[in-house]
């Protein structure tokens, strides 16, 4: 069974839709204990850094990212349900830059993108490294992308880059913990084989 | 790696069916959303756009029944548009499956309207639908209302600076004149437009020829939005990526189909 976690934010309705047709079980909860024991759990985002790790920390999301990757269960963060793992972002809220703390789960900073044109909106290509098993069958597809923040050094077991005015994480893969910068859910039919490769890791 | 050109289809929605028109007049049924929906993302349309035209409460219902069914089996980006007053409104249709909005005559009536959407969604859900003509304004545009039939007393190229400034995520720009003629895109207004904005910018309006989608990214936009060309069997969306990759732009092909 897969959980998403419902924190106030995100198209849930197509997240799940997505994990269904893994072949999964999927419900959607803001309850603690059903995302805890859930064999996967995504945590999807969109929206403000800063307005999306007030959610979670409203359900107490923040704890069962951790418990979960301490008892090794996998969790797949989406775009800014990826972001939120890392230590801090930073974000301009009209009177300057201001750091919110995230789960810190890797260590590191979500920044503006340095392009003329933002958000970095549609589809890009990914470079993944060798032998990922998240992008298998996928390796040269393009995925779905809407952000004007990023996370911009390696982190994890492998990192995925793309570009945009300038180069930044795709997807990283660390062991129980899997995290997109684009929308799977959201990238056609390429996006449906990266949830199966998720969901094959369950 | 390249960010890749969008194109989109646009399905002009009223009481649960397509409609086409000429200058947003003389509408022609087209056909069911969700099976137009289902065979345009299978067809590689990078994004879809719905806009809800119909006034009635129960058609806005059916809209909402429209988006929900299309989201529940077609993977691509969803933008809904079409009488939306409210951030409750929003809030509705992303529920029910849209992953962006676009608003016209309500930010135009109360422009607040877009920084409440912004700040609670965030900017990237919110598209700014820009419907203009040219006309003996400053810049020589001006926004229209109620598709095109009424002077919203705007300058098109004030307005769009203005709603940067208030936070939309990106900027759907429509020429009256051209809409629905297949004579091209109002190549003068795109990069008008362009000038004053640092949001992603779709076309709208006009789209006949291969060469129109081109000269339309020439001039500074970053996704093609048509209707009728693709309704009428014009062009196919395969046809207008292979000539746009010949022309040395980047688009999205998948090996997967």
């Amino acid at each position: 069974m897969i959980a998403i976690l419902d924190y106030g934010s995100g198209n849930l309705r197509s997240a799940a839709r997505a994990c269904e047709t893994t072949g999964n079980e999927v419900v959607v909860t803001s309850d603690p204990n059903v995302a805890l024991e859930a064999q996967g759990l995504v945590v999807p985002g969109v929206g403000a850094f800063a307005a999306c790790m007030a959610g979670l920390l409203a359900v107490g999301g923040d704890e069962i990212i951790r418990k979960r990757k301490l008892l090794d269960r996998p969790t797949l963060g989406i775009c800014v349900g990826m972001q939120i793992l890392f230590s801090e972002g930073t974000e301009s809220n009209g009177q300057g830059n201001h750091v919110t703390r995230g789960v810190g789960l890797w260590d590191g900073e979500v920044s503006k993108i340095k392009a003329e044109i933002l958000p970095h909106m549609g589809w890009n290509t990914v470079r993944p490294e060798a032998l990922s098993p998240l992008f298998s069958g996928v390796e040269n597809e393009s995925f779905y992308f809407v952000h004007s923040f990023a996370a911009k050094k390696a982190v994890g077991i492998r990192t995925a880059w793309t570009e945009y005015g300038e180069t930044f994480v795709a997807a990283i893969e660390d062991g129980a913990l899997t995290a997109t910068q684009f929308h799977p859910e959201k990238s056609g039919a390429a996006g449906l084989v990266l949830m199966k490769n998720w969901a094959n890791t369950l | 790696m390249t960010l890749s050109v969008r194109i989109i289809p646009c399905l002009d929605v009223t009481e649960g069916r397509v409609v086409k028109g000429v200058n947003f007049t003389n509408l022609l049924d087209a056909g069911d959303p969700v099976e137009m929906a289902a065979l345009y993302g299978a067809e590689g349309a990078d994004e879809l756009t719905f806009l809800d035209i119909s006034a009635s409460s129960s058609g806005r219902e059916t809209t909402l029944d429209v988006v929900r069914k299309t989201a529940d089996q077609v993977f691509i980006p969803l933008t809904v548009g079409g009488g939306i007053r409210s951030v409750n409104d929003v809030n509705q249709l992303l529920r029910a499956g849209a992953d962006k909005i676009s608003i016209n005559t309500a930010a135009i009536k109360r422009p607040e309207l877009i920084s409440e959407i912004a700040e609670t969604f965030g900017s990237q859900v919110l598209v700014l639908s820009v419907d203009a003509r040219r006309a003996r304004t400053n810049s020589g545009f001006e926004v229209t209302t109620h598709g095109g039939r009424e002077r919203a007393g705007l300058d098109a190229i004030e307005w769009v600076e203005r709603a940067c400034e208030l936070g939309v995520g990106e900027i759907l720009l429509n020429s009256m004149d051209a809409d629905g003629t297949r004579a091209g895109y109002d190549i003068g207004m795109i990069s008008a437009v362009r000038a004053v904005s640092s949001v992603p910018l779709i076309a709208s309006g006009g789209a006949g020829t291969l060469q129109d989608f081109a000269a339309a990214l020439d001039a500074g936009a970053n996704a093609l939005l048509a209707a009728s060309v693709f309704h009428f069997g014009v062009h196919r969306i395969s046809d207008i990526k292979t000539y746009l990759s010949e022309q040395g732009y980047s688009i999205r092909e998948s090996a997967l189909g």
